[in-house]
């Protein structure tokens, strides 16, 4: 397997382990939520922050990120009180998770702030919708739309479409194999009480569902949904007095671009996606490589998305990435599962964000599954993958996130259990 | 001056700041497809930018391009988004790589240039002859007129070129 010439398990680089996720919290993930989006944002911050074992006096700092349709951090700090000493609301939306998590370990190591909540609100369905429709489809067409929207050419996955397809003619990519992801996850998603599709499909159901644009059927794609979502950052030494063990940081990379950004198809090949780019940054800073990880949340807006990203990332040769999601590897007792909560195509929608919870509770060997709970408040996972059952990754150490937000830009980042 | 227009329904503006886009789309109107040329490493570039993507150079000068070139990849919509195009499904978004300048500066870049398959007149295309274009089609420009100053460059077969003998397509018609 392709990796990085210089990684060095051995000694400190940058800021591995000195940083770590200390809560995670979380809104139910619906479709019609009948909030605000600051009050989505309010409820999840709130929760990572009583999931850490903190109080609201704790956080000092607050980042967020969205695309014109989410509220901004102080109206969630004033709804609790917080009084900042750094906050930026950026735009941005896949991807925007790992970026920021490497802005708070800066913010903090620069001594601006000491524990960072990070948000993400969206009324992702009964607002503004991502793909396109609704409010942003109505906007005057101009500036740099005049080369996209003007074709027809606005959704994610009109404007993705084009990488996948040509995946397809460069390396023989089938779509039977390509919706093996979908398959997964929504096995993963059937042991998730949380997630918004609990039901296990099959290849054939997916390859039946509808064309919306080549190569993407309808269950080729995620869901829109309504949710809130929120991870606490802070240093090592505070997170040895918070409530659980924490998960610390050992690399981050993004949001990192292939050449061209303007119009990322200038430049080929455009089967190759900013995980090809950010794997050399990633690998490195992490001390680790793809056979070290655990577990995966290879960012799947699309069932395509997670292919190309698991291949550019190097956990199989470039152009085998059908091979890889198909072979029973990201599957819940595969060798390395994707997505256990269900990811974008079956949990919800965030813009990234829930993969990191899902991770978080892997690394913590504490999945919200319906394993029973102890008398200790601690599940007793059974391993039993079946439908219903567990979905907690066994002895998981070591998990990558790979965020995505178009086939030009992505983010990174690589967890382990403390 | 600022162009606002309507297509298929849909608003265009291109606003009186937009320098660059005014004098591509005005080409485009005269159906003289023009890009902008670096004056100082003379490399092309699509779409219009603001400075030199390879040098970095603010001067441009905007020289004709011959509007040939074969489909690098595509996606065919079915299910249209915006209300524009829900009256035209399935409809095609082809990457054209031009035969101007491909291959340059780097083994796999090209100018990629995004356009709808149209008819000749530049009408969006027929279901029969969307299903005859596929990756390495070999394609030609032709313009769709939207107002004064502002028409659109799209793509349509090449009859008189010399064709694959399959273009390849996603295999599920």
């Amino acid at each position: 397997m392709p990796l990085p010439s210089d990684i060095d398990a051995t000694s400190p680089r940058y800021l591995r382990d000195k940083y770590a996720i200390v809560g995670v919290g979380e809104t139910a993930y619906m479709r019609g939520s009948g909030r605000t989006t600051r009050a989505l944002a309010t409820s999840a911050v709130r929760s990572a922050i009583e999931d850490a074992g903190l109080t609201p006096a704790d956080i000092d700092g607050m980042l967020s990120y969205q695309s014109g349709d989410s509220t901004f951090s102080p109206f969630v700090a004033g709804d609790l009180g917080i009084r900042l000493d750094f906050y930026m609301d950026v735009f941005g939306g896949g991807s925007s998770t790992e970026a920021l998590v490497g802005m708070a370990i800066g913010l903090i190591e620069a001594g601006m702030c000491r524990t960072v909540a990070i948000f993400r609100a969206m009324n992702g369905y009964s607002q503004v919708r991502i793909g396109g429709t609704g409010v942003r489809a109505a906007a005057p067409v101009s500036g740099d739309m005049l080369h996209s929207r003007a074709y027809g050419w606005q959704s994610a996955g009109q404007m993705f479409s084009p990488t996948f397809m040509r995946h397809m003619h460069d390396y023989g990519t089938r779509p039977e194999q390509v919706a093996a992801v979908r398959v997964a996850h929504s096995e993963h998603a059937s042991n998730n009480p949380k997630a918004y599709y609990r039901k296990r499909v099959t290849v054939a159901d997916v390859l039946a569902s509808r064309i919306i644009c080549k190569p993407l059927h309808l269950l080729d794609c995620c869901v829109e949904t309504d949710n809130g979502n929120a991870i606490i950052v802070t240093s090592v030494e505070r997170a040895r007095h918070c409530r659980h063990p924490p998960v610390l940081i050992r690399g981050v990379v993004g949001r990192c671009n292939k050449p061209r950004l303007d119009m990322h198809y200038q430049h080929g090949p455009i089967s190759t996606v900013a995980g090809r780019w950010a794997r050399e940054i990633l690998w490195p800073n992490a001390g680790v490589g793809p056979d070290d990880v655990d577990v995966t949340g290879s960012y799947d807006a699309f069932t395509f998305t997670t292919m190309l990203q698991l291949e550019d990332y190097g956990f199989c040769r470039k152009g085998e990435g059908g091979d890889y999601v198909g072979d029973g590897t990201i599957r819940l007792g595969g060798r390395r599962p994707n997505n256990t909560s269900g990811g974008h195509l079956c949990e919800g929608y965030t813009h990234g964000i829930n993969m990191v919870i899902e991770n978080v509770r892997q690394l913590r060997h504490d999945a919200d599954d319906s394993c029973p709970v102890g008398a200790d408040g601690r599940r007793r996972h059974t391993y039993d993958y079946r439908e219903g059952g567990c979905r907690q990754v066994r002895d998981a150490e070591v998990s990558a996130n790979l965020g995505w937000a178009t086939p030009g830009t992505g983010s990174a980042m690589v967890m382990r259990r403390g | 001056m600022t162009i606002t227009a309507q297509y298929l329904g849909m608003p265009l503006d291109v606003s009186e700041l937009d320098v660059e886009n005014l004098e591509y789309f005005r080409h485009c109107a005269a159906h003289a497809f023009h890009l902008q040329a670096c004056t100082a490493c003379d490399l092309m570039r699509y779409p219009p930018t603001t400075a030199c993507p390879w040098c970095a150079n603010a001067g441009a000068r905007w020289v004709p391009v011959d509007g040939r070139g074969s489909v690098h990849s595509y996606t065919e919509v079915h299910h249209a988004i915006q209300p524009a195009f829900r009256g035209h499904t399935p409809y095609l978004v082809l990457l054209v790589d031009l035969d101007t300048q491909k291959g340059m500066p780097g083994a796999d870049e090209a100018l990629r240039v995004v356009g709808n398959l149209t008819t000749a007149d530049g009408v969006l295309a027929p279901p029969d002859m969307v299903r005859r274009v596929g990756i390495a089609t070999r394609v030609r420009m032709v313009f769709t007129d939207v107002a004064p100053g502002l028409a659109l460059p799209q793509w349509t077969i090449d009859e008189t070129a010399e064709q694959p003998a399959a273009p390849w397509r996603y295999p599920q018609e």
